[in-house]
């Protein structure tokens, strides 16, 4: 499916007025900024865990107050951490954009939620595995054991749906409230769904984006179980994909408020940037067809890009096959006029699936209004430096396992800005 | 004008071409109908696993599908699979393998269940590492490609995405126990906005497991009326005390009214409006003054262009717990006023049990057949009215003709979810 500005003349501008970032890194637009905007020279240092979950390094989430965001206790006792990233983060992206606590446009505001599984309570499994397994199977008590095992765990916690359910509950977003599945392609898809909807007039306002908690073995597993995990000394994103691929996860959470430039004008708020346009498409991942879905959506969307620099932040994994597809495609961009400036930003926040798009995009967005373009993240060779911060910046999304879709951002100057 | 192209905000006509449904009570949309219109239950004893020491022993599995060994998301595939190819063929839309339209689906969260926690388990021969610890050291020894491919999150969508060659990002949604409606809704949005001519809605729940089965028991959402299990589903009666877990899966092949016509498809309903509204109250509750499902349903009546006094019959949720019940059934009141006195309202869940992720799919599939028809399915074991209910008209006990030409189904989930559709008979 494709959309993007030369579709229509009649279509509405999608802004992106509202940003909340958590991560590794820091809490909130402002840390993340500083942490991207590194002197010339200088690269960002990834926080790192490499005890805890050992052989896999993760990037663990920053120290947050939870309580600045959530205030009741009672709702916070509810959530288990992903949830407490994605519902905290949303809040900081509703504050950003100047709606926390306005009831009237909250009311009205549409949610997309990108998530994935909610984390279970390993202690619990693994008290449950070692009563049922060898010697211990009996299947005639399995019963009794999970009945008592799961009865102070947090069951809503654990449900896909009950993170936009925090956020309307905290929040007050109620417009409307829908929940994508799927790894990398809901962070996708919720991207690609709001943009539609914004653009041909079906919303004016909405809250989009995802949250992964990396600090969990449940998750770790699920991604090992087909061994995408790296499980090594850490390493870049592009010097991984060198050395036999694999993915290192970062905790994060990533909100957006998109908003009809028409929306943002009325009531007076400063947006970050445009998104211009967004593809995105899926293959069963023969050899080259994730490369060749890139260069066909590239082309539809390069229609309305100027030839020159293009800033691209590359959402890649690391993993292997996924990671030498995406990297084939943008070395072929020189070819039609655009010089790649790439930064793999998982290199410094980790990767977070459903959250990565949404990521990349905040950070595009930031990078847009400062002015200011993230420094090489590794001396891999493919992140040229440069002197000038580029006026649009492509974001890409390659699922370690399915789903390729590319995102353009533009700078707003102040003229249409206002 | 009569059966105009657009409806009355000017927007691409949605009608349905294709459906294709299974429950417990069978597959396919004859077999359904022929059960549901004769007041039959699916809701059994579980066989699937031992409910030794459990609250609640019932549920509507569906066991006659060649699923083996079973897994909620090979039951959820299979069931998908036997819907969306019913729908494909009715509509006889495309080549085989080869949809021109999006897939939006409806489908459970997936996790690894306790049979594969158990095979890593004991896979590994260091006995030294615990728990999760002993899983990963033995997916570092050999991969496990087979069992990624099921329990990761995109895995149903993937596999329907193969299979029919539907077009683009395959989206996989949950608003919980709201997920089929909202797949429908997608689908409706996608051709309203001339995004596509057609799309493929997929609503499917193959969660009956021990585990899943415990936790909705330790929230008190479950009926524990187990003997006979026909007799536990009881929506709008005073005796309600929850629901029975559910297993199902529904397709409709939506389609804009314009595409349909040019390559002469047979019309079996429209999609006349959707509405919306969440509910920010509480996790598992609904808002006490009923804002939230009323806006719900009084948006989906005006996005319809329509009035309360055109609709016909009211597809309930229904799902037999005590709030929901009493709630929807305040909600309609409120958005209809008097008019709901005279408005027949009835629970398909009360013979086919609760199909959580698939119900607003499987619901919409009955009703349009109800308009089809001119045949109204029964609340079955309703025997005690509720004197909060007044004067509710549930169909009770025995299906009921009517001539029917729009419906209104609900949908409301955990979450704060609510989302109802208005169907109709024909193009206005």
């Amino acid at each position: 499916m494709k959309r993007n500005d030369a579709m229509s003349k009649e279509n509405a501008d999608v802004w992106i007025t509202g940003i909340g970032l958590l991560s590794s890194l820091g809490e909130g637009a402002d840390a993340h900024s500083t942490a991207i905007s590194g002197k010339s020279g200088s690269t960002v240092t990834p926080k790192l865990d490499e005890q805890n979950y050992a052989p896999y390094p993760v990037h663990p989430l920053v120290e947050v107050d939870y309580a600045s965001q959530i205030k009741k206790r009672g709702d916070l006792r509810q959530m288990e951490p992903w949830q407490r990233i994605g519902t905290y983060t949303a809040g900081l992206a509703l504050a950003d954009a100047g709606l926390a606590g306005d009831l009237e446009a909250l009311d009205h505001m549409d949610m997309i939620v990108a998530a994935g599984s909610g984390e279970r309570d390993a202690a619990m499994d693994q008290k449950v595995l070692e009563k049922t397994s060898g010697d211990n199977a009996n299947k005639g008590h399995s019963n009794e054991i999970l009945k008592s095992e799961l009865r102070p765990t947090l069951f809503l916690a654990q449900l896909s749906n009950l993170l936009a359910g925090n956020i309307s509950i905290v929040h007050k977003v109620t417009g409307s409230s829908r929940t994508y599945m799927g790894e990398e392609l809901a962070g996708l898809a919720s991207i690609e769904n709001a943009y539609n909807r914004i653009s041909s007039g079906q919303s004016d306002l909405m809250l989009i984006g995802g949250a992964n908690n990396a600090e969990r073995k449940d998750s770790l597993l699920i991604f090992e179980l087909g061994q995408n995990l790296w499980g090594d000394e850490f390493k870049s994103i592009w010097e991984r994909a060198e050395q036999g691929g694999g993915l290192v996860q970062g905790s994060v959470g990533a909100f957006l408020v998109l908003e009809s430039a028409d929306h943002a004008k009325a009531r007076g708020a400063k947006p970050y940037a445009k998104l211009s346009g967004i593809s995105s498409d899926r293959c069963r991942r023969d050899e080259g067809q994730a490369k060749d879905n890139l260069d066909s959506q590239f082309d539809e969307l390069s229609k309305t890009m100027e030839q020159g620099n293009l800033g691209v932040l590359s959402g890649a994994s690391g993993t292997s096959q996924a990671t030498a597809e995406e990297l084939a495609f943008l070395g072929g961009l020189e070819g039609k006029g655009f010089t790649p400036l790439t930064r793999a930003y998982g290199s410094m926040m980790g990767h977070s699936f459903e959250a990565q798009m949404p990521a990349g995009l905040a950070l595009a967005a930031l990078a847009l209004s400062k002015g200011q373009y993230i420094e090489p993240l590794d001396s891999s060779g493919v992140e040229a430096s440069t002197d000038k911060a580029p006026e649009q910046i492509m974001v890409t999304s390659v699922g370690h396992w399915r789903g390729e879709g590319l995102a353009l951002l533009t700078s707003l100057d102040s003229k249409e800005a206002k | 004008m009569t059966n105009s192209l657009t409806d009355h905000l000017g927007r691409h006509v949605v009608v349905v071409t294709g459906m294709g449904v299974v429950t417990s009570l069978g597959q396919g949309q004859q077999d359904n109908w022929r059960d549901l219109t004769a007041a039959k239950s699916g809701i059994r004893h579980i066989s699937r696993f031992s409910t030794e020491g459990l609250r609640t022993t019932i549920a509507g599995c569906v066991d006659f599908l060649d699923v083996d060994p079973y897994s909620a998301p090979a039951l959820s595939i299979a069931m998908a699979e036997s819907a969306a190819s019913e729908a494909i063929e009715q509509a006889d839309i495309g080549r085989k393998g080869d949809f021109p339209g999006p897939l939006f689906l409806a489908t459970p969260p997936t996790e690894l269940e306790w049979p594969q926690r158990r095979e890593l388990y004991g896979e590994e021969s260091d006995t030294s590492l615990e728990g999760y610890d002993r899983m990963l050291s033995a997916c570092r020894t050999s991969k496990h490609d087979e069992m990624q491919r099921l329990f990761q999150f995109a895995s149903v969508g993937e596999h329907l995405a193969d299979k029919y060659g539907t077009k683009g990002l395959p989206v996989s949604l949950s608003t919980a126990c709201a997920s089929g409606g909202t797949a429908i809704q997608l689908g409706v949005e996608a051709i309203r906005r001339g995004d596509t001519d057609t799309a493929l809605c997929v609503g499917t729940d193959g969660t009956v497991n021990l585990e899943a089965l415990v936790r909705f028991s330790l929230l008190s959402a479950l009926s524990t009326r187990n003997n006979p299990p026909e007799a536990a589903m009881a929506s709008f009666s005073k005796d309600r005390d929850g629901f029975v877990m559910a297993e199902g899966a529904a397709c409709l092949v939506l389609e804009s009214y314009e595409a349909s016509k040019a390559r002469g498809a047979n019309i079996l309903g429209v999609v006349h409006g959707c509405g919306e509204h969440a509910d920010d109250f509480h996790r598992t509750r609904t808002s006490p003054d009923g804002m939230p499902m009323i806006r719900t349903i009084t948006k989906a009546i005006t996005d319809a262009g329509l009035k309360p006094a055109d609709i016909g019959y009211v597809n309930a949720h229904g799902t037999s717990t005590p709030e929901n019940d009493k709630m929807e059934y305040f909600s309609m009141k409120q958005a209809f006023g008097e008019g709901m006195e005279t408005t027949p309202i009835s629970s398909n869940k009360s013979m086919i049990g609760h199909t959580l992720s698939a119900a607003g799919a499987v619901e919409a599939v009955f009703s349009l057949m109800t308009m089809q028809s001119g045949l109204i399915p029964p609340t079955i074991n309703y025997n005690t009215p509720d004197p909060d209910m007044g004067t509710i008209d549930a169909v009770p006990n025995k299906a009921r003709e009517a001539d029917v030409s729009a419906v209104i189904s609900n949908s409301f989930g955990f979450g704060g979810q609510n989302v109802s559709v208005v169907y109709g008979r024909e193009p206005k």
